[in-house]
């Protein structure tokens, strides 16, 4: 019963099975508990709603959706350019 | 044995070099270090060049050794540990949390304003978003980099950063709290 409580009334652990949720796996007595503390616990649904909108909007900021990538700056270069010939012409 | 995928550095720069600048700034968020990874990575390709055995294309070939250069930074910056990390706007669980395990009134979440306006295409929330990343400390901002951005599996991540599993799990869910906080702090 302590357990349960602990979960059912604690915040603190809530968020933490929310994360664990997010990105592994939480047992199915975890799952339960945490649907209870969502039953009676709005900010932490709100909670779990941002924090998967936040990894939505992380993971997105790698994928870019097919915008094209930055550029980088045209001296450095051929710089580059050119030490990958002389290293070549060195072979 | 003919290789299956052909390998050209004369060419590397032209085809490579702007998806990798692009796919380290986004991982380490400084110009420099970042174009600075880009030249090392083709350095350290070259020199291993007989490595290559055409079994992936040349590009996902130079990311991977990117990769690891990627690895290597965010060990050096998060084994400078407290000193570095003090300095940054994190906030303790208690600052966030009653004893009993309660939000704290103050730090309770709040509707961002966002969440059913397509908040993935908000640029300046966004923008926000990215700020509130840097400020984290090093070694939070790379667990949690590698295992959103790259969806590395916990083991991997756990050992190239050298962090246990539970303290992983300490990382992930602090980070998480801080970074909500910060975006709502920042944001409305």
């Amino acid at each position: 019963m302590s357990r349960l409580r602990n979960i059912v009334y604690n915040c603190r652990q809530a968020t933490y099975l929310i994360e664990k949720r997010l990105v592994g796996k939480i047992t199915f007595r975890e799952k339960v508990q945490l649907h209870i503390h969502f039953y009676g616990c709005s900010v932490c649904k709100l909670f779990n709603k941002q924090s998967s909108m936040i990894n939505a909007m992380v993971k997105q900021l790698l994928i870019k959706n097919g915008q094209p990538d930055l550029k980088l700056d045209e001296d450095f270069k051929a710089d580059m350019q050119h030490r990958i010939e002389d290293e070549l012409n060195k072979k | 044995m003919l290789p299956n995928q052909t390998i050209d550095p004369r060419q590397w720069v032209k085809n490579h070099a702007d998806y990798m600048y692009t796919y380290a700034l986004s991982r380490i968020s400084d110009e420099e270090q970042a174009r600075d990874l880009v030249q090392e990575t083709f350095l350290a390709a070259l020199e291993r060049i007989d490595k290559f055995e055409g079994k992936s294309s040349e590009r996902t070939w130079l990311t991977a050794i990117l990769k690891n250069k990627i690895v290597d930074v965010y060990r050096k910056k998060s084994s400078g540990l407290i000193s570095t990390d003090t300095l940054k706007e994190v906030h303790d669980m208690q600052e966030f949390f009653w004893e009993d395990g309660h939000w704290r009134e103050d730090h309770q979440p709040k509707h961002f304003g966002v969440e059913d306006h397509d908040p993935l295409h908000n640029k300046e929330f966004n923008q926000v978003l990215q700020k509130c990343m840097q400020k984290l400390p090093a070694l939070w901002l790379a667990v949690f980099t590698m295992k959103h951005m790259d969806d590395e599996p916990t083991n991997v991540i756990c050992t190239q950063l050298k962090v246990s599993d539970s303290n992983f799990w300490v990382i992930i869910h602090r980070t998480k709290v801080n970074l909500r906080a910060c975006l709502q702090k920042n944001w409305i």
